[in-house]
């Protein structure tokens, strides 16, 4: 899993079976000193709640759709978490 | 599987039902030198991992969701040892604790 920002939304009216009800947003991986890392990504959002400029955490491949009502759909990325803080150990 | 070393946690309060209760770990990925390689994963932890251990991860589904004994879950890593020593070519690498 990895942190990311959420700076978008995506609407898709024409999608596969499974997929109705699914909201979609895009999101901008984040290293883990919360710098931009890769390309933006389509997220499915699985906990329902996240929307523009939240820190989460998604998972990638196919565990994403298993974070999803219906685990078998064609979705590659999925948001897990809403992030409160990240923590440094010492 | 990978090694890491556990730098930090992750608090989150609105998440997937699976993560409830449990701790997420924030791993910096070492190389074969026992050096951070500049990549990271967010881990489920499994074994009660600190601050500063190196870790051994797994970074697949099939294999975090039987740690996890559960049938579906959308985690892929989850650390699930605690590294004490490790030698490369007949060198020691990371000697813990």
């Amino acid at each position: 899993m990895q942190l990311a920002r959420v700076t978008g939304t995506l609407v898709a009216t024409v999608k596969a079976d499974g997929l109705e009800g699914v909201k979609f947003l895009i999101v901008q991986p984040l290293d883990r000193r919360r710098q931009p890392e890769g390309e933006p990504v389509v997220a499915a959002d699985a906990v329902h709640m996240a929307g523009p400029g939240e820190l989460v955490y998604i998972v990638a491949a196919r565990e994403a759709a298993q974070a999803l009502p219906n685990t078998f759909v064609p979705v590659d990325h999925a948001i897990v978490g809403i992030v409160d803080a990240v923590e440094e150990l010492r | 599987m990978k090694i890491g070393r556990v730098v930090g946690t992750v608090v989150s309060t609105i998440n997937s039902p699976v993560f409830d209760g449990r701790r997420l770990l924030v791993c910096d990925l070492l190389d074969a030198a026992g050096e951070p390689d500049g990549s990271y994963l967010i881990c489920v932890d499994t074994v009660g991992s600190g601050a500063g251990e190196a870790v051994l991860i797994v970074d697949e589904g099939n294999s975090a969701r039987q740690v996890l004994g559960m049938a579906t879950a959308p985690v892929r890593a989850v650390v699930v040892g605690i590294v004490d020593q490790l030698d490369v070519d007949g060198e020691p690498v990371l000697r813990e604790g």
